[in-house]
């Protein structure tokens, strides 16, 4: 450790204060731009404000590269700046680029235009900043807090839908409930420690035996609170409602950034203070896993509505990149780290397509609104093929990459029936991929016009894509960053 | 060390998160429900507060206000997504709110 | 040029077309949307079947009255895409055969281009604790197996591409058939030119989804959308067979690179697993499982009669000539790890020869005309599973290579005579087209000659040659050598059956698509005679031993020896069996071939005159009608009347020859075998994909009643978990 940097924290909080920053000036100058088609501009201070924040965490990262230091610890530990923190803090911002691209039309259309929504991206993501870089218990609360706040907002900003709202008040309550476990659990690991640093909590629980009850109500209730978050079964069932109520965009945002934050949160707490106890919690993360990908693959087989399909294959998702945790060697721990990189491009993507339906008196969100899409527009019929076939894990594209380290993981360590079932668990999702599939290549067509979308969202599809395609063929700079980055 | 051990406290503060728990689960206002999260995350606050005065260190204290400040957060987010809720449907009985299913 | 250095470009070419297609396509197609959505002349209300003879009764009428094809309304683009498409694999295949023909210069007849690192090595423990470190390449391998594939696929792919530009020239969505084509052929040669599992599972899915979405083309037709969704579910059961394998050789071999895992099983750490089932011969028969999906193989095979609900061009070049043979491509490049399992290798020709039989019985009494070839296709390749089980891995790929000559001319040979008369599919509607359509019936007599077996015909050597090797191999024996020769009797049974119904007697056509029966134009006739040369001349380079011709003498053997290393084997097998045998054998086979072709020549040729003379007396009103079901009576005749009557008779007199008899019983023993096929096909096989694909969406509703919309349930879950977690706890 430096002792230069130790005692320059604004060197470590220059990202978080960067957005916080923007967001605030939005808020101030919102008055700036009064109709709605002005506070598209807003949309540029969002890129901006990303731009800025790249810069530092770039700075941070080069720093890193330079020193040969492997983290930047600021304030006394509560901050802990590693490529860990990095690696998430490059998804979150390529997440919230994404969204606030597609955002201005989506509100538009909506009617919701404000300029409090780009605000609540930038402090959405300046809370996932503290989580992925968090090393205390304190910093992780409050960056959880930050950005789960934000979403509730988010999630309900279509103010008139009763959708929206019903999908708010769910969120909402029920976050509060789980963090209410979290919290707890915070409280017990507190007392078993005399301190809230991560390091600390670890070697008081290390020092205690196996199977310890103390130790054990702390780890089971912080879990149930951190499975909440990336909604494993059977603490998933916010999402679903919580994805179809949501403005697209917000959906596209939970289901990527948020899960990805929730995902840094759970490692740094699971290989972390809680990695001594690992015989106690890794065959309950491993029922959990069977579960959340048993529920999410079954559930979205029979959804017609497009959101809620993916809801629940965003559920399935968290529960493979959970047996990377399970299988806890190096490749899965990796594994865990792509799989949250491609998932984002991957998810994001086809969201990006669902959003493009959406035209005024047409919501788009039910699977047949799909049909015939490959006559109208075959460019987004072929992207949307891509991301699809790459939620299903299929080779060159990149999700075969995220699903492979995980596999290769579970082999590795000896998790054969984890593999076998999480195996059997990929066909039955290829089955519901593509049934989406089918609707837009073989599908009656219902509507001839193509569609009608924003440059925004013609430039974030075409990222995505690019990306999805790209990492799937050449992973090597991906896996390089994602090997650089994992947790030991 | 006087007063009533340890233990007392984290018994009480179980109870306590206990309790709003099943508040969560039975009351079938949304306002109640909302209350009952408080007292969840004050009993967390009690325990914080017991194991700091325990260990004679401060963290604890700190982490407790912490957590009032975001209940305060919550609190006022959360009202606001009540009212719109209210204002669209015209009640606050959690059972009416379920639109969303399967 | 340097083409062996160049193969990475062979699949891009494909790739091209395709994405100039399905992007820019719809752009340059002048005709209004509305008519891609809503084909015209297709009633939905008619079942799937009578629905496809329509619209295909229309589109080819057609092109009958533009049969020059020039200037139509889609003039310009279809002129584009005849000479993109067709044009990029063309571009593909004169890259292959130069990259060929620079392959037999080089002397260890194996060559790798490596593009770059695509699944990075990450140190990895292996099952026996061994650090590994792995990595994929995008890599390439060109290697006389590859070879052989590739000019298959570059080759008959770009005939059945000319082929198209005739068969689909007035269809709806022409670009997006070729852009999908185009897709095909891309992903196949990814699959057959990859270096690893890993890579050629790329090729694997992408053949499927391929596969899949042209099934579905005429997809206002419901039982095209079935049968797609068919396709899909029993394939996911061969894709999860496939990656368990690959999963497991990875962490046994620590490798999935072709030549290594060929060198280190090949390296003596590992021993053939003859007493018992160990993991190597789970690992081959995962990777089999997958094989069975793709390959249309027991228990699996039930998709591929159902995919004939593509276009015809689809079916020759997909579920005829190229993909299916991916699974026996597959276990041909897993040589090295099936000549260890013994167990598994039993396994595999026990499933091949079983199908074999099965589909051949199937096809006997089946009347579509597409459905006869598909369940001959099943049949075929069960023969090249036979060949890869017994160890006979060249014969297997050398039946593999013949075999998409002549099935692929059967099959654009009946698009042409479908063509013909109108969208018809029924044999049972046809008859006596052979001079109305005089090319379409020399190359299809030609290519039912070399599925039969008769001597100097494509088809008799490779399946000679099976024949031969599942009676000589070590892990041959009789039974799975006289399961092959009933099978090859009863081919050459069905294959005539199906040239005399379609193409002698009397006519059955309807009288009003009777005046429209037309030879098909030109874009389609020469590659059913460049295909038709090529179902006789495919053959002679892997002549049988026996013949002893110098020069050609198993040139196509030798040719693939470096990939299977087969000559010592074949050395030890030669010894153990005299020539006499051989010749003993093929005389046998050549025999029962003939008898096929005679007595489908009896049954279908000179007994239906007897009836077809009392029908005359009926009136030509009447003789329509009866015509439709005329073949059934002849069934009743011979096998349901004509046996009871047989067996009545026996003991009072021999009016009827002893021939008769044995026909008759023969007859009625295939017809109740297939009608046992088909009963087991329909109810226990179909019933079994039907129920999957229920159960999964049955499955599907308890997981979702639970989600009931109520905050407070889903909190309750919540607490749920959480008392479970502590249930663990306690109950530990």
């Amino acid at each position: 450790m430096s002792q230069y940097y130790s005692t320059n924290e604004a060197f470590a909080l220059t990202p978080a204060l960067t957005l916080a920053l923007f967001g605030c000036w939005i808020l101030v100058f919102d008055f700036l731009f009064a109709n709605s088609k002005q506070k598209r501009y807003f949309a540029l201070v969002v890129v901006a404000g990303l731009i800025f924040a790249g810069v530092g965490l770039y700075r941070q990262q080069a720093f890193l590269a330079t020193s040969g230091d492997s983290s930047i610890i600021a304030f006394s530990g509560a901050l802990t700046i590693d490529r860990f923190a990095l690696y998430f803090n490059w998804v979150f911002e390529l997440a919230t680029l994404i969204v606030a691209l597609v955002s201005y039309n989506y509100l538009e259309i909506e009617g919701e235009h404000h300029g409090e929504y780009y605000a609540l991206l930038l402090f959405a993501q300046c809370g996932m900043f503290f989580l992925a870089a968090g090393t205390d218990l304190v910093t992780l609360f409050i960056g959880l807090e930050l950005m789960a706040l934000c979403f509730y907002v988010m999630v309900g900003f279509l103010r008139g839908d009763k959708r929206s709202n019903e999908a708010a008040i769910k969120y909402l309550l029920l976050g509060a409930f789980s963090s209410g476990f979290l919290v707890y659990g915070f409280s017990i690991m507190y007392g078993l420690a005399g301190s809230t640093r991560l390091t600390d909590v670890a070697a008081a629980i290390a020092a205690r035996p196996a199977w310890d009850p103390l130790v054990f109500l702390a780890m089971t209730t912080t879990a149930v609170g951190l499975l909440f978050k990336i909604s494993a079964a059977p603490f998933h069932m916010w999402a679903p409602d919580a994805y179809e109520g949501a403005p697209t965009t917000i959906t596209a945002y939970l289901s990527v950034a948020s899960k990805a934050a929730s995902f840094a949160f759970l490692l740094r707490i699971f290989l972390g203070p809680l990695a001594p106890a690992r015989d106690a919690w890794e065959p309950l993360l491993a029922a959990v896993a069977i579960l959340t990908m048993t529920i999410g693959n079954l559930a979205a087989i029979s959804q017609t509505n497009i959101k809620r399909l993916l809801a629940y294959s965003s559920i399935s998702h968290a529960g493979y990149m959970l047996l990377g945790l399970i299988a806890g060697n190096d490749t899965g721990i990796q594994g865990i780290a792509v799989y949250v990189m491609v998932y984002a491009f991957m998810n994001l993507g086809a969201f990006l397509v669902v959003i493009a339906l959406r035209r005024k008196n047409i919501i788009g969100d039910d699977v047949d609104d799909m049909a015939g899409l490959m006559y109208r527009s075959p460019g987004y019929a072929v992207l949307m093929l891509i991301f699809l076939l790459s939620l299903a894990g299929i080779p060159p594209t990149a999700g075969f990459l995220g699903k492979y380290y995980i596999f290769l993981s579970l082999i590795e360590t000896h998790h054969y029936l984890l593999a076998v079932i999480a195996t059997l668990y990929v066909a039955v999702a290829i089955y519901y991929y593509f049934r989406i599939v089918k609707t837009m290549f073989v599908g009656e067509l219902t509507e001839k016009a193509p569609l009608a979308t924003s440059f925004g969202l013609r430039v974030a599809l075409g990222i995505t894509g690019v990306l999805t395609l790209a990492v799937g063929v050449y992973p090597e700079p991906v896996l390089r960053l994602a090997q650089n980055s994992f947790l030991r | 060390m006087s007063g009533p051990p340890l233990a007392w406290y984290l018994i009480l503060s179980a109870v306590l998160f206990a309790l709003g728990v099943a508040g969560f689960l039975f009351r079938k206002s949304i306002i109640t429900i909302f209350m009952s999260i408080e007292l969840m995350l004050n009993a967390v606050n009690l325990s914080f507060v017991a194991f700091s005065y325990q260990l004679k260190q401060v963290n604890g204290h700190v982490f407790a206000f912490f957590v009032m400040v975001v209940a305060a957060a919550e609190a006022a987010v959360g009202l606001a997504i009540i009212v719109t809720v209210f204002k669209n449907r015209e009640t606050l009985n959690v059972d009416e709110v379920d639109s969303m299913k399967y | 040029m340097n083409f062996l250095d160049q193969i990475w470009l062979i699949p891009l070419f494909p790739l091209f077309g395709a994405v100039v297609m399905l992007l820019f396509g719809s752009k340059l197609d002048p005709q209004p949307a509305s008519d891609v959505a809503v084909a015209p002349g297709v009633e939905l209300t008619h079942d799937g079947h009578e629905a496809a003879h329509h619209h295909h009764g229309h589109t080819h009428e057609h092109a009958h009255e533009h049969v020059t094809g020039h200037d139509h309304h889609g003039g310009g683009l279809k002129t584009v895409v005849s000479l993109l498409c067709p044009g990029m694999v063309l571009l593909s295949l004169i890259w292959s055969a130069g990259a060929v023909l620079q392959l037999a210069n080089v002397p260890e007849r194996s060559h790798e281009v490596i593009q770059f690192t695509w699944l990075a090595g990450l140190p990895f423990h292996m099952a026996g604790g061994r650090l590994a470190t792995f990595s994929a390449d995008w890599g390439f391998l060109l290697d006389p197996l590859s070879s052989v594939m590739i000019l298959v696929v570059t080759g008959i792919g770009f005939l059945i591409h000319v082929y198209s530009t005739g068969y689909m020239a007035h269809d709806n969505g022409y670009y997006r058939f070729f852009g999908y084509l185009n897709l095909f052929v891309f992903f196949m040669l990814m699959l057959v030119l990859a270096n690893n599992y890993a890579l050629m599972f790329v090729g694997w899915e992408g053949v499927g989804l391929c596969s899949y979405l042209l099934i579905g083309f005429y997809f206002h037709k419901k039982s095209a959308g079935d049968a797609g969704k068919k396709a899909f579910v029993v394939n996911r059961v061969g894709d999860a067979g496939f990656i368990l394998g690959m999963l497991l050789m990875f962490s046994v071999l620590g490798t999935v690179k072709f030549v290594d895992v060929r060198q280190i099983l090949g390296s003596g750490n590992f021993r053939a697993e003859t007493a018992g089932f160990g993991v190597l011969s789970t690992m081959a028969l995962l990777l089999f499982i997958g094989a069975t999906g793709k390959s249309a193989q027991i228990p699996l095979y039930v998709w591929l009669p159902d995919a004939m609900e593509g276009p015809t061009p689809v079916s020759a070049l997909i579920h005829a000539a190229t993909m299916v043979t991916a699974g026996v491509y597959m276990v041909a490049r897993s040589a090295a790890l099936y000549q260890l399992t013994p167990h598994t290798s039993t396994i595999v020709a026990s499933v091949g020869a079983f199908t074999a039989i099965l589909a051949a019985t199937i096809a006997l009494v089946q009347n579509d005309i597409k459905r006869v070839l598909a369940y001959s296709t099943v049949s075929q390749l069960g023969y090249m599973f036979l060949a890869l089980g017994v160890g006979a891995y060249w014969v297997a790929i050398f039946h593999l290579f013949t075999h998409a000559f002549f099935k692929a001319l059967l099959f654009l040979g009946s698009g042409s005579v479908i063509h013909a008369v109108s969208g018809e599919q029924d044999m049972r509607r046809m008859g006596g087209l052979k001079d109305k359509i005089p090319i379409t019936h020399w190359t299809m007599f030609v290519a039912a000659l070399a599925i039969a077996g008769i001597p100097g015909f494509a088809g008799f050597f490779s399946k000679d040659e099976i024949l031969w090797q599942a009676y000589s191999s070590q892990q041959g024996s009789n039974a799975l050598y006289v399961v092959g020769l009933l099978t090859a009797g009863l081919t050459a049974f069905y294959m005539w059956r199906l040239m005399h119904m379609t193409f002698y007697g009397r006519s059955r056509v309807a009288p009003e698509i009777e005046a429209h029966i037309h030879e098909s134009p030109a874009s389609m006739t020469v590659p059913l005679t460049l295909l038709a040369i090529g179902s006789v001349l495919a053959g002679w380079i892997g002549t049988p031993r026996l013949w002893g011709m110098s020069g050609w003498f198993r040139g196509f053997e030798q040719w693939l020896e470096p990939s299977f290393a087969s000559a010592a084997v074949e050395a030890v097998k030669e010894g153990a069996h005299d020539a006499s045998t051989e010749g003993i054998l093929m005389g046998v086979s050549i025999a029962l071939a003939l008898i096929g072709i005679g007595i489908a020549r009896y049954c279908y040729h000179i007994r239906p005159e007897i009836p077809g003379a009392i029908e005359a007396r009926c009136g030509p009103i009447h003789r329509t009608l009866s015509n439709k079901w005329y073949v059934d009576e002849i069934y009743d005749f011979l096998f349901v009347n004509g046996f009871a009557k047989g067996g009545g008779t026996l003991l009072g007199a021999f009016d009827r020859n002893v021939i008769d008899g044995g026909v008759n019983g023969a007859g009625w023993f295939t017809r109740f075998s297939s009608s046992f096929s088909i009963w087991w096909d329909t109810w226990i096989v179909d019933g079994t994909v039907r129920l999957t694909s229920l159960l999964v969406k049955v499955s599907s509703y308890p997981v979702r009643i639970v989600q009931t919309g109520r905050v407070q349930a889903y909190a309750l879950f919540v607490v749920v978990g959480a008392l479970a977690f502590f249930g663990y706890y306690l109950a530990r």
